[in-house]
């Protein structure tokens, strides 16, 4: 290297002559491998003294040049000094990449940590890899849960399902790794199949301006991603044990990365999962075991111009579902409602029996990189998904081990972008993406087919961009999808005709069977979103930023064609042909002002959304097996208002307080009333308590109050009880009353050499073991959540 | 039936594009008569020369339209009657014979009869299962000396406690089948 930047200080003060010297070269150092700006890099212009340092922004500026070629040498305390050449003929811009690497080498944390912000203006929230962690034991539903603004949707313990601002299920889309998520989220109890502990890091949007990712999340978007690895020979990994009392199980997961100087490297990560019956304070839930196993290989080459990467992940697990949350009838329905006590009550076991799911999802995925030089990087990527999922029901036959429900979605994608880089005050990216989803639903259950067999087709290209005036930052971006659905399904001719489709749809119907009728339908959607923000950095602790995101949402097969009996749920759902897209428009604002000690977030939203879909009970049907709620898909005029604040106060260096509190209403506006299944407000307050010299402890208590929803709409009904020869209400609609848990945790650091070290940590959630009921439980209507449980945590980094 | 299933598909769709015309409907997918629906319930009640049919049909299942329920008769006073019940699924052709089922399995069933307040008559067990337990598919009904009119609820559960104080509460399981009768005694 010296060597060249003599001969070209030689060469330079040969050539060079008197000129007319009044050209500037500017442009940013940027970290070749994440992007990140690179404040405090020195530029020497090698034949001169001029040396200049990059600003806060990365920014460099020298002036005085004349037209010729300069040797710049570019040095930064954490990476390799580089030489570069440019042509400077008149006032010239050149960004400069820089391999970012030798701080990470110290300490892989630092790449674990850094974070780039998926959009400028609207509202995100983190989980870091901590806190992932400390959850390792955890669904993925669980550990997003303390986040401000996302609650969930629970069936039991352990199917646990994102709430973002309100909204779930098909309107929170799931991006791990670059590919979205693609498994069967059609109803509550299809929980996201995701390995928290293959997580790095993940990030919610609040809202649809997520546009790369989709634009159909008028809830959010969650982007899951894994780990950094470094460019540099090294090998590490931990192994992280976690014991609970609750369940009389644990998990265990282990990862392992190898990386090399020339930029090669492969990474395994697995996780098991065994937990028996989980307890209320009073008794068990029986049958509520779990099993789970993950594993996670990705291998791949990340270069200074291109990068390949293949994986593979397989997802597996089996959950038990609450054995009393079975129930004939509407008059079952009934009793348990006004029971305190579950039905069924046996002894601990880690027997996993009906009703019970299993899912297995798998990923694989090719991916890679091509950066140009001044201009941007172009990603592509191809993945191909399985989804197999298996709902085992209480059959009158108990020899037939068949599953009632036997579901398997393939989805072939591919997707090209493009980002721009050459300027860093700009973001652009433009991108295509494709779909291809065959559902195969077994006829071999035996059970008429709850989600019917279709091909799905989705096309998708958005552009979106932001720039940077001073203190502004503007952002705005568009997108188009084209949905495809072409569905084959029997109908229950009564159904079919009773719902006024044999009228309206007649062009779908082929052939009759005895009762049955068979249908092709086909549906095409053309869905445009569109997003635009402003932020503003008022001081330098200070920043407001505006977002308004424009998202259309096609209904998903459930919403559709759900037709007949939900065994599970014991009640009768009922989808409709005729629905159109959900439109939302949702304008955030986000208010943060950020100093040493004090940390302080509100973000308070509106979002209306045209012909939401909503499912709730509308009558009561007779059956042979008695009566049965009917719970009907509708579209209405929906609005949804709320806030989140984030709270952070450092008292003293050791000393730190937190808080949150959550807020949503939702309004059915054609109904003038309140919609069903929106969060309770909630607040988090937590104090914490560090002292670093006693192996680095950390102590805190997390208070968690959770109010009573007061805003529902009735839709009870009566049944006949037989046995008592009357008409009963049945109150599926009244909410749980407000509660309050109080969970504990610990951690403290060991060094076990100079490279490992042991993390013990000790936590109890639900400290005084309280009974509770959570609204957005459906098992609430059965049983008591979660009591007292007792974790302890081991934790290797090697 | 997968693969062959994934090869129609294949070949159709290399038909359809090669055709450029849309795909037809050759490739219909297996259909499935629901096995675990019972769509018919039959009470048979005999004194004598005298059959009373209690009857409830709901042909479309779990389907809109609500079952059809018959009572053939009048119950005299003061008489004894043999009963049986009998459950088919008559979605299927030939209708399928239920009872069989739950013959087979009588110790994971219970036929439960609940007469309503108004309703002077009592249900004795005739059958039951290898434990001892009653199940219920063979019964004695015995009004008494009151006329009166009134309900009589039949019940199929599944997986019910055994033994049990013979009420729907104390039994738990899944109720497979309920069916409420009106009744009248002369």
């Amino acid at each position: 290297m010296k060597f060249y930047l003599w001969l070209s200080i030689a060469l330079l003060s040969i050539t060079s002559t008197a000129q007319e010297c009044t050209y500037t070269l500017s442009g940013y150092i940027i970290d070749l491998h994440d992007n990140e700006v690179l404040s405090g890099a020195t530029i020497i212009v090698a034949g001169s003294e001029d040396a200049v340092m990059t600003d806060s922004l990365g920014k460099y500026v020298i002036t005085g040049l004349c037209a010729n070629n300069y040797t710049l040498q570019v040095s930064h305390p954490a990476c390799e000094t580089q030489i570069v050449k440019v042509d400077v003929n008149s006032n010239t811009t050149r960004n400069i990449n820089m391999e970012h690497h030798l701080e990470s080498l110290g300490d892989v944390e630092v790449v674990a940590h850094a974070h780039k912000s998926k959009s400028r203006t609207a509202t995100e929230a983190v989980v870091n890899h901590d806190f992932l962690e400390s959850n390792s034991a955890a669904s993925l539903g669980d550990a997003l849960k303390n986040l401000s603004g996302v609650t969930s949707l629970n069936t039991g313990n352990s199917v646990v399902k994102p709430v973002i601002q309100g909204l779930h299920s098909s309107r929170v889309v799931l991006i791990t790794e670059g590919t979205r998520l693609q498994d069967q989220e059609w109803g509550v109890e299809h929980a996201p199949n995701i390995d928290v502990n293959a997580a790095g890091e993940v990030t919610v949007i609040k809202g649809a301006a997520g546009l790369q990712y989709g634009g159909d999340a008028i809830g959010g978007t969650i982007i899951i991603e894994p780990e950094q690895v470094p460019v540099k020979d090294t090998i590490f990994g931990r192994t992280i044990i976690t014991g609970a009392t609750n369940g009389r199980g644990g998990s265990i997961t282990t990862s392992l990365i190898k990386s090399y100087n020339n930029g090669w490297y492969g990474g395994i990560n697995g996780t098991l999962k065994r937990f028996g019956d989980a307890e209320a304070p009073d008794y068990v839930l029986s049958n509520t075991a779990l099993s789970e196993k993950d594993i996670s290989v990705r291998l791949g080459v990340n270069k200074y111009r291109y990068g390949v990467e293949g994986s593979y992940s397989i997802f597996d697990k089996e959950s038990g579902i609450l054995r009393s949350s079975h129930v004939g009838n509407a008059a079952d329905l009934s009793v348990a409602i006004n029971s305190q006590e579950p039905f069924v009550v046996e002894p601990f076991t880690y027997d996993i029996e009906a009703p019970r799911q299993e899912v297995t999802h798998q990923i694989a995925k090719l991916k890679s990189f091509y950066r140009f030089d001044n201009f941007g990087k172009l990603s592509a990527q191809v993945d191909y998904q399985r989804n197999n999922r298996l709902e085992f029901d209480i059959r009158r036959d108990s020899d037939d081990l068949r599953p009632s429900i036997d579901l398997q979605l393939e989805t072939f994608g591919g997707k090209i972008d493009f980002d721009y880089t050459a300027d860093n005050s700009i973001t652009a990216k433009v991108g295509v993406s494709g779909n291809y989803q065959d559902h195969f639903p077994d006829p071999s259950t035996g059970v008429r087919r709850l989600i019917p067999d279709y091909q799905a087709f989705d096309f998708g290209v958005y552009a979106l961009g932001s720039k940077n005036f001073g203190k502004w930052t503007l952002e705005a971006g568009a997108r188009f999808d084209y949905n495809r659905i072409n569905a084959e399904k029997f109908y229950a001719t009564s159904l079919w005709e009773d719902r006024g489709y044999d009228v309206q749809f007649p062009q779908f119907e082929r052939e009759e069977f005895q009762n049955q009728i068979f249908v092709k339908p086909e549906f095409e959607y053309n869905n445009f979103s569109a997003t635009a923000g402003a932020s503003y950095e008022v001081n330098d602790a200070t920043t407001v930023s505006l977002n308004y995101a424009l998202a259309s949402r096609s209904p998903n097969v459930s919403e559709l064609f759900s037709d007949g009996l939900h065994q599970s749920a014991a009640r009768i759902e009922l989808g409709d042909l005729s629905f159109n897209q959900e439109v939302a428009n949702k304008i955030s604002l986000n208010f943060t002002r950020s100093t040493d000690t004090w940390s302080f977030t509100i973000a308070p939203f509106a979002n209306f959304i045209e012909d939401f879909i909503l499912i709730e009970p509308t009558g009561v049907q007779q059956t042979i097996r008695g009566s049965f709620p009917v719970w009907e898909y509708r579209q209405t005029q929906a609005r949804l208002l709320g806030f989140d604040i984030d709270n952070n106060v450092q008292v003293t260096d050791r000393f730190e307080f937190s808080n949150q509190f959550s807020l949503v209403k939702g309004k059915d506006k054609t109904l003038d009333r309140a919609l069903i299944n929106m969060p309770s407000a909630s607040t988090r307050n937590t104090i914490t308590y560090h002292i670093p010299e006693v192996n680095n402890l950390k102590l805190s208590l997390e208070s968690n109050y959770v109010f009573r929803q007061n805003e529902f709409p009735d839709t009870n009904f009566d049944v006949f009880i037989p046995e008592t020869n009357t008409t009963e209400l049945v109150d599926i609609s009244t909410p749980p009353d407000a509660y309050h848990l109080l969970n504990f945790r610990s951690s403290i650091d060991f060094a076990i050499n100079e490279k490992s070290k042991l993390n013990v940590g000790l936590m109890v959630n639900n400290l005084f073991d309280t009974s509770y009921r959570e609204y957005l439980n459906r098992q609430r209507y059965f049983a008591d959540d979660l009591g007292r449980n007792v974790l302890l945590q081991l934790k290797i980094n090697y | 039936m997968k693969n062959f299933r994934n090869y129609t598909l294949i070949a159709l769709t290399a038909i359809s594009l090669a055709a450029c015309s849309s795909d037809d409907d050759a490739d219909i997918p297996e259909i499935i008569n629901e096995e675990e629906v019972i769509t018919t319930v039959t009470l048979t009640l005999q004194s004598g020369s005298e059959t009373i049919v209690l009857r409830s049909q709901d042909l479309d299942g779990d389907g809109p339209n609500a079952p059809t329920v018959t009572v053939s008769g009048d119950l005299d006073v003061s008489t004894v009657y043999n009963g049986s019940i009998e459950f088919l699924n008559e979605t299927e052709s030939p209708a399928e014979d239920i009872t069989e089922e739950v013959v087979e399995e009588s110790d994971e069933h219970q036929v439960f009869y609940t007469p309503s307040t108004g309703l002077d008559a009592a249900v004795t067990y005739e059958d039951f299962d290898g434990n001892g337990n009653p199940l219920g598919t063979i019964v004695t009904f015995t009004t008494g000396d009151t006329a009166g009119e009134g309900t009589l609820t039949v019940t199929l559960r599944h997986e019910p406690n055994k033994p049990n104080d013979g009420s729907l509460s104390d039994a738990g399981g899944e109720t497979d089948v309920q069916v409420t009768f009106p009744v009248t005694v002369e």
